[in-house]
């Protein structure tokens, strides 16, 4: 296995007191395969990876328990020189919002070969043809000319490739794309989304999709894994998921993509708000907005049952998943 | 750019002129130039008529202007009334004051943004804090008395230094002169940083140089620092315009003979030709520094640019 988190915990110490934004996640992806982790804002599906890339704000950000195991070793157990030569080289992370991420007063052709003179050892000179390289690699029309522009010069569309080319740059083994496309219009994100699956499967890499568009995780991604108040709440091949959710809240997901059958009809929603960290309901987390709940989901955390008869290696952290995957 | 450039340089000479009359006209406000050479006894009737014909002050202001900027342009900036050139004080109190202002300068540069620095990436612990007790301190004390207070302490009672500063005016003894010239603005340039350190440590780009497994040093440096420095490099720029001509307090406290001791004579003995002379070329200066400034903002910051 390429890459597994293990019952990772992450809080923030805020001044109204601890927000416990990750609390036992659990998932793993292997080399060439597509994990999408989907969930609202706040859900931790960011903080988790970036505990992974070891990019937390620490503080206030605090990693409690877990282990994160790279090729087997934790990271967690890394001296944070160690941990920096794994960061950008064995693993890589592309942002949302590819402006804000890229530095405004350096040039791409700067950013991008930084990459190699830092962790290679390379001259200006070669790095720089390496950017050119990468350039033309994600598809930049006139790479050799625009290696020295900034990326204010840049469409979002563009930029958002400078970003993956970054990414690419040293041949990672594992990419984790935090909402890649969410800054983009939908014709670009497309693009986007296509160039970024031809290129995992091209160099067998590893891709954490960090998402709340479902649509792009049925086009792209092998396995799900949904996330709601810091918890796996449901893991699972992503056409058994679309078929048949095991959990109330995946359901509720599904349920609120606008659909072209149901013109004209209200669009479902799920009621009421993710809850604040700072007080997560006792219980199942989702139960004061889950139309199954129960006393006993106001009172026992579920563990993470294994799901049978609906799909290979599956999980969901609902104590009526049956009833969920029956009606 | 280019035309840029020319714009600015064109823009120049109205603001030019307009400072110039204004001060000519203020000294001409001052009193009569004449009534001063005799010192404390009224001058003799004859003389004075004399003395006025001879520097053209019977004439109207207008034409006394008119005439000082025609000899300007040809590298003439008058007598003083005690025989000696304009130019030929302006040739020894420049590059005394340009000394100065690099010292003062350097200091802002290496002391200022080092101390911004490292109170910006930490801010809030016991460093951030005490540094920025001193700064307020600094700010809030006038600089004649930091600057008597060193001269007192280092100069006299504990003869680290000459209390005041040789007419050659060596760097050497000019080391702290110029830290009390630059104090204030060391204080301020050191908060600039450090508000902009700390604003911008957190902004996307500085993590994405993390997550591309950049050393901190190189983080810092080439990412933070870049982008952190635009508002402080404005400050330091306009700051030169105003320490080469400011500096009269400091120059008087540690006998400097450079710009602002001149200038303070001048005021004094009503020295009309060296008052203006003085003013019309720190008036260019600070104008020239200006333009630098604004230059110098778009090669830090790409997304400026001038057409």
């Amino acid at each position: 296995m390429l890459l597994e988190v293990r019952d990772l915990h992450v809080e923030f110490r805020t001044r109204d007191g601890v927000a416990n934004a990750v609390n036992g996640v659990t998932y793993s992806v292997d080399e060439g395969e597509t994990l999408a982790v989907l969930g609202e804002s706040g859900s931790g599906k960011s903080v988790t990876a970036q505990a992974v890339m070891g990019i937390l704000d620490t503080p206030p950000g605090k990693i409690t328990a877990g282990e994160i195991l790279f090729r087997g070793q934790d990271l967690l157990k890394f001296k944070e020189e160690e941990r920096r030569k794994v960061r950008g080289a064995q693993m890589a992370m592309i942002f949302q919002d590819a402006l804000s991420s890229l530095n405004p007063v350096l040039s791409v052709g700067a950013q991008l070969g930084e990459m190699f003179t830092v962790h290679r050892g390379m001259s200006r000179k070669d790095a720089k043809a390496k950017a050119v390289e990468l350039m033309d690699r994600v598809r930049i029309p006139g790479a050799a000319s625009r290696v020295g522009d900034y990326p204010h010069q840049f469409s979002g569309g563009m930029r958002q490739r400078i970003m993956i080319a970054m990414a690419l740059a040293l041949e990672p083994a594992l990419i984790i794309a935090d909402e890649p496309t969410t800054a983009l219009d939908v014709t670009v994100q497309a693009q986007v989304m296509d160039l970024l699956a031809e290129l995992q499967r091209e160099l067998d890499m590893g891709l954490i999709l960090i998402t709340h568009d479902l649509g792009v995780v049925a086009d792209v991604a092998d396995r799900i894994a949904v996330m709601y108040a810091g918890r796996i709440v449901e893991s699972a091949q992503v056409h058994d998921i679309y078929k048949a959710p095991a959990h109330p809240y995946t359901k509720g997901l599904l349920e609120s993509i606008p659909r072209l059958d149901q013109k004209g009809k209200e669009l479902y929603a799920i009621k009421g708000l993710p809850p604040n960290l700072l007080h997560i309901p006792p219980g199942c987390a989702f139960n004061p907005r889950c139309p199954m709940a129960q006393d006993v989901c106001r009172t026992d955390v579920p563990p993470l049952y294994e799901v049978t008869g609906a799909g290979p290696d599956r999980r969901s952290a609902c104590h009526f998943w049956r009833e969920c995957l029956d009606g | 750019m280019g035309r840029y450039v020319i714009r600015r340089l064109l823009q120049m000479i109205p603001v030019f002129i307009g400072a110039t009359l204004l001060i000519f006209l203020m000294v001409n406000v001052m009193g009569d130039p004449v009534a001063g050479l005799c010192g404390d006894r009224q001058c003799d009737p004859a003389t004075a008529a004399q003395l006025r014909k001879e520097f053209g002050l019977d004439k109207p202001v207008w034409q006394q202007y008119a005439t000082y900027m025609g000899n300007v342009f040809t590298g003439d900036f008058g007598t003083a009334f005690n025989g000696q050139k304009v130019t030929e004080l302006m040739s020894t109190a420049f590059p005394v004051t340009i000394r100065l202002t690099v010292v003062a300068i350097l200091f802002e540069i290496v002391i200022g943004i080092l101390l911004g620095v490292v109170t910006g990436l930490r801010r809030g612990r016991p460093v951030d804090t005490g540094v920025l007790l001193v700064t307020l301190v600094v700010i809030s004390v006038p600089t004649f008395v930091t600057g008597l207070l060193l001269q007192l302490l280092l100069g006299v009672k504990w003869g680290w230094i000459s209390p005041s500063v040789s007419s050659e005016a060596p760097f050497d003894e000019l080391i702290v002169p110029g830290l009390v010239l630059a104090s204030v603005s060391l204080a301020y340039v050191t908060r600039l940083t450090r508000t902009s350190i700390a604003e911008n440590r957190r902004a996307d780009y500085v993590r994405t140089a993390v997550a591309k497994g950049l050393p901190r040093r190189r983080v810092i440096t080439r990412h933070l620092l870049r982008n952190s420095l635009i508002p402080v490099v404005t400050f330091i720029g306009t700051d030169i315009g105003a320490l080469m001509g400011g500096a009269i307090v400091t120059e008087r406290i540690f006998n400097i003979h450079g710009v602002g001791f001149q200038l303070y004579q001048g005021i004094l003995r009503q020295n009309t030709q060296t008052v203006v002379g003085f003013v019309t070329v720190l008036v260019l200066v600070f104008l020239v520094a200006n333009l630098l400034v604004d230059l110098l903002y778009a090669v830090l910051d790409p997304r400026i640019r001038y057409a």
